[in-house]
């Protein structure tokens, strides 16, 4: 598959399709209109049901069905619990870059096995099950509420830095770039292997980090 | 599944807007310490909870709630019995839960023993739905969390048509269903108050607007008025469903002591120990003194200081977010007895009064 960069020999910013209408995905679409992306939104189900949220709380986001969403995005956000992870089709996603903004976190979501590979990250889990897609980690270690708060623009001192990780340096590119546009440094990990210090317990999540102590506290983790 | 509830529900709550002024206290029976700093028993826990309760009413307090937990350092399962022994001795204060994890219990128990409380306090029961920051009931009773939406929305449907009062009719697949079943006590004055509590699910704003329960916003961390969008949100819904306006409310935790340096000095150390515990198990950054200071700030969650400084966050976040209610849910584990008291009167005889004028003030043309 090949990956839309959205770098500024693109003007035209890649459509955002993100997926789910809970906690998160009406916050990412949000930040990603304001940062002047083109998005749509949808759930599981008919776009009249979340039209409201859409309305309300991302205004601009077009709320469509989810195939719909999906069509013309350069990037799929995939922001729904991760237990209705198994029952996303993969298919609908085949070809595209998909962020995987999701957690594995049993403390507060409950057990899943399909999550229980100590081997593996749960983005390494998602990628295998998304075999036709290309997955990258990200927006999983901030709160959604932070999300919102804590944009910057860049070069703002004390900038909060997030990471990016991912096996595609095109497509890690290409998302490290919404992460830059949205108003966060973007912190590039090289392999989705090494995006599990981005999951619950590791080093940065939940924290609010510049760039230079973000990359130290992975370094210090790593070591 | 049974049709659309009818407006029923909404009965006891079609006051046009803007709603009475309520200023109520929560707690989730948070375990406190002696004054060596050891834990007080379960049993000692509960027992202080109701003289707190009785104190809330004295000191003028419009509502106090508790909220459901299971754990060693919240041993508050059977809110319900607790605020029974409250109801005995007080005759004004409104009572109810903070949240009831409905999720994981029986609707129709439910709906018995608020219905029940409702009676022996002479008509002062509230419910509140919600699932809470945590899932321990869940294991405890054998539900799946994986179900939890599903869990929810059927049980919230089931709520809404038990509390209408009539014979009720109802099918679903999370418990036997109900066929012209006559479920008692009955209410005297008609449904009793009953909200859902949202902490951050647009989702859970709908489903309060489409069954008629009013909407309370549990804020417990970042800035408080990017929930405004939520009471918008709501009011949009209950349009949509051809409701009548109904009152959105606040729950946040804080602690307020006679100076703000005083109320500092003492919650902080205790609010560091029980999040840092909770970020050990759930793996995310230990506050820093850095981040809970921004938390008490004026763009924070945290309700910490003296009188004057509480009361100007609550009158100016009751403004932000179009609400008409707040809830402070004070304590924190390891915390005195002693020191809740003095939170509990500082409210009721300053706070209170406080946010009344300034909300009146800002209210006047």
């Amino acid at each position: 598959m090949s990956v839309t960069s959205a770098s500024d020999r693109f003007p035209a910013l890649p459509r955002i399709a993100v997926l789910g209408a809970g906690h998160v995905g009406p916050v990412i679409a949000r930040v990603a209109i304001e940062a002047g992306f083109p998005v749509s939104i949808a759930a599981s189900g008919d776009p009249a049901e979340i039209a409201l949220i859409a309305q309300v709380l991302a205004p601009g986001a077009d709320p469509r069905w989810a195939a719909d969403a999906v069509g013309d995005a350069g990037i799929v956000v995939l922001a729904i619990p991760l237990h209705k992870f198994a029952t996303l089709d993969p298919s609908l996603v085949a070809g595209k870059l998909v962020v995987d903004a999701m957690n594995y976190w049993p403390p507060v979501d409950g057990v899943q096995e399909m999550f229980e590979d100590q081997r593996y990250g749960s983005s390494e889990i998602v990628q295998h099950r998304l075999a036709r897609s290309v997955v990258v980690k990200t927006l999983n270690h901030i709160g959604y509420h932070e999300l919102d708060d804590e944009r910057r623009p860049a070069g703002s001192p004390g900038r909060r830095a997030l990471g990016v990780a991912g096996d595609d340096p095109g497509a890690v590119e290409a998302v490290a770039d919404v992460i830059e546009r949205i108003g966060y440094d973007a912190a590039r990990l090289g392999s989705l292997s090494a995006g599990r210090l981005l999951e619950p317990g590791g080093p940065v999540f939940g924290a609010s980090l510049g760039r230079a102590e973000f990359e130290l506290a992975l370094r210090a983790q790593a070591a | 599944m049974t049709p659309a509830p009818s407006d029923a529900v909404t009965s006891s709550a079609v006051d046009p807007a803007p709603f009475p002024l309520v200023l109520g206290l929560d707690t989730f029976g948070d375990v406190t310490h002696d004054r060596n700093d050891r834990p007080l028993s379960h049993a000692q826990t509960i027992r202080n909870v109701v003289e707190q309760g009785v104190l809330a009413d004295q000191v003028g307090a419009d509502f106090f709630g508790i909220g459901e937990h299971h754990t060693d350092d919240f041993p508050m399962p059977a809110a319900d019995v607790v605020l029974g022994a409250i109801a005995a001795r007080t005759a004004r204060i409104r009572l109810g839960s903070a949240v009831t994890v409905l999720s994981s219990d029986d609707p129709v128990r439910v709906f018995q023993r608020f219905s029940t409380l409702n009676a022996v306090s002479g008509g002062r029961a509230e419910v509140i739905l919600g699932r809470g920051s945590s899932i321990d009931s869940f294991p405890l009773f054998g539900y799946d969390l994986a179900d939890y939406d599903d869990l929810f929305e059927e049980k919230t449907e089931l709520f809404a048509e038990l509390l209408k009062g009539g014979p009720v009719t109802w099918q679903g697949k999370t418990r036997a269903s109900l066929h012209e079943q006559d479920v008692v006590p009955h209410t005297e004055s008609g449904p009793i108050p009953a909200w859902i509590g949202v902490g951050g699910s647009p989702q859970s704003v709908i489903r309060a607007a489409r069954y008629g329960f009013s909407l309370m916003l549990a804020i417990i961390g970042g800035s408080p008025a990017r929930f405004a969008p939520f009471s918008e949100l709501f009011g949009q819904a209950l349009e949509r469903f051809g409701r009548a306006p109904l009152p959105v409310g606040v729950h946040s935790p804080g602690h307020v002591a006679a100076t703000d340096e005083q109320a500092l000095d003492e919650f902080w150390p205790r609010y560091l120990e029980v999040i840092s515990r909770y970020s050990q198990i759930r793996g995310f950054a230990i506050p820093t003194r850095q981040s809970f200071l921004r938390e008490v700030g004026p763009h924070g969650a945290l309700y910490v200081g003296s009188p004057e400084t509480v009361a100007r966050k609550i009158a100016a976040n009751l403004t932000a977010l179009g609400a008409s209610r707040f809830d402070l849910k004070y304590g924190m584990g390891g915390l005195s007895h002693e020191a809740l008291m003095t939170n509990i009167e500082l409210y009721g005889t300053q706070v209170i009064p406080r946010v009344r004028e300034l909300v009146t003030e800002r209210t006047l043309p």
